[in-house]
């Protein structure tokens, strides 16, 4: 990583960290090839867990402001992230939300259908591969014979987005984000590291259409569908037609575009991972009350009461999860949040 | 929140079509029905106006049940209106379902003329809610 090169006039201090995540993130950032000798290039890295050797307390012992950019990915599930993101909130200028787990809550989020009591049980006693008869669970402490304190982070209820958490200034989302919208984002890191210009606060690394228009498949003005198909259910896929005309819940309509469309281009429905499109506050409320307008529902049109509330109900029972369908990315960034869980089974947040 | 149950006065946000079932709330009004006074009405010119966002927001602000009333099928003074209103709610139904709030939302057609139906709604509608409790989603707001 270290390379020897003449240095520009001045380098800028990056962190990158990785809270609730897959590690994809990480990946994604390596994907960029060669050009994350660029970033090298203009840029110092003082953190980045996984791809080299740092403490938390060289960064603890650095001065307020001193990092130029952080790139945090993961959403926030325990208090070790939350620590962390305040940390690098404080010693950062600039905070860059990056992927769709720190922009939304993205996959770790729907861990927002349960809470940590229904998490730990199915993790550390139902999975079958688990041999556990005395439920023993992750605590925050313990003394060890030597007499030594051992802690854990805090393992919450609910998970929060990096903006819940800190104050964010940009967003890069995407599982994960594309080569070129992290192209894009290392851009504008070297337009500052250069300049010390920044796009206005809250800018996200992406477009501000959504999917549809960068989708080329064509599409029927009037849109009706009778049925929704999961991608397996068809014997063949018609590689030019919106996926939506053809059944299979497709979420561009209502995800902000950027990504290149790369699910529809594969076959594949988008199911949301950039987010909402702007100005939508719900991702999930967005497109069910899209798809359900276009649900078709026979005998309507003669304005007699058929198509009962049920029929749509049965229409949409199709969709196996439709929460985990309509909010896969958004669930802790969407109105509502989480599940409520009755207080019986387990207290809440 | 059990002490609470039954007692408690829930708030009811209610959407409701200018032409049909705003009316027929004049009417149980005019024609002196009584019913209690659980309901805020807000006037939409059709329930085809609703969108699922209305009533999460009003979930979400502590509505304790969300109501929505539109004209009888077949008879939305724009034809269509209550046609995509009924289906909204019936998909929106389905997340609320997994979101533990499916039974504090009701949607209801009543014409111009049933003030009677107006009220007797919104009566077993107090009660229903009265009876689940104060809408948890109240005071866990992040
Ligand atoms: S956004 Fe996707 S790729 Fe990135 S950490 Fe989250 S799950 Fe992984
Ligand atoms: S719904 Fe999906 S397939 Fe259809 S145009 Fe939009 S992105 Fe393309
Ligand atoms: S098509 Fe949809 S799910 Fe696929 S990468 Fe693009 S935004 Fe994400
Ligand atoms: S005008 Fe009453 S439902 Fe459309």
């Amino acid at each position: 990583m270290e390379e020897e090169k003449k240095e520009p006039k001045k380098k800028i201090k990056i962190a990158l960290y990785w809270a609730a995540t897959c590690g994809g993130c990480d990946v994604a950032t390596l994907d960029i090839e060669e050009k994350i000798l660029d970033v090298i290039n203009i840029a110092d890295i003082v953190l980045w867990p996984v791809a080299m050797d740092f403490k938390y307390e060289d960064v603890e012992k650095m001065e307020p402001k001193s990092i130029d950019v952080c790139l945090f990915n993961g959403a926030v599930r325990n208090s070790e992230h939350e620590e962390i993101a305040k940390m690098l909130r404080e010693k950062s200028k600039v905070m860059i939300a990056f992927g769709s787990c720190a922009c939304f809550g993205g996959i770790p989020g729907l861990g927002n259908v349960a809470n940590r009591e229904q998490i730990f049980k199915v993790a550390y006693k139902d999975t079958p591969s688990t041999v556990n008869p005395e439920f023993v669970t992750p605590q925050t402490e313990m003394m060890t014979n030597g007499g030594e304190k051992l802690t854990l982070p805090e393992f919450w209820n609910t998970v929060k987005t990096l903006d819940q958490t800190v104050d964010v200034d940009y967003y890069v989302p995407g599982c994960p984000p594309t080569v070129d919208r992290i192209n894009d984002a290392v851009g504008i890191l070297a337009k500052f590291a250069e300049t010390g210009e920044l796009p206005p606060k809250g800018a996200v690394v992406a477009f501000d259409k959504n999917l549809c228009d960068e989708c080329e498949r064509k599409r029927d003005e009037e849109k009706k569908i009778k049925r929704i198909y999961r991608p397996h259910e068809l014997k063949e896929i018609d590689p030019e037609k919106c996926l939506l005309d053809q059944g299979i819940l497709c979420m561009g309509l209502a995800t902000r575009g950027g990504c290149g469309a790369r699910c529809v281009n594969a076959n594949m429905p988008c199911r949301g991972c950039y987010g909402p499109s702007p100005e939508i506050k719900d991702h999930g409320a967005a497109v069910l009350s899209a798809i359900a307008s276009i649900l078709g529902v026979e005998d309507e049109a003669e304005m007699i009461d058929i198509g009962t509330p049920e029929e749509v109900e049965e229409l949409l029972n199709q969709v196996k999860d439709p929460l985990g369908t309509f909010y896969r990315f958004t669930l802790p960034s969407s109105m509502l949040k989480r599940v409520i869980i009755k207080p019986e089974k387990g207290g809440e947040t | 929140m059990e002490e609470e149950k039954g007692d408690f006065e829930p708030k009811i946000v209610g959407f409701t079509c200018n032409w049909c079932t705003y009316a027929g709330a004049d009417l149980a009004g005019t024609s002196r029905k009584k019913y209690p006074p659980n309901i805020r009405l807000i006037r939409l010119m059709c329930s085809g106006r609703i969108d699922p966002m209305f009533v999460l927001k009003a979930l979400l602000n502590g509505a304790d049940g969300v109501f929505i009333g539109g004209c009888h099928p077949g008879e939305c003074h724009y034809i269509k209106g209550n046609f995509y209103a009924r289906r909204r709610i019936a998909a929106l139904r389905t997340i609320l379902k997994q979101f533990g709030l499916d039974n504090r939302v009701r949607s209801e057609w009543i014409s111009a003329s049933e003030g009677d139906k107006f009220a007797r709604t919104m009566k077993e509608m107090a009660e229903e809610i009265k009876q689940l409790g104060p809408n948890p989603m109240r005071d866990k707001i992040l």
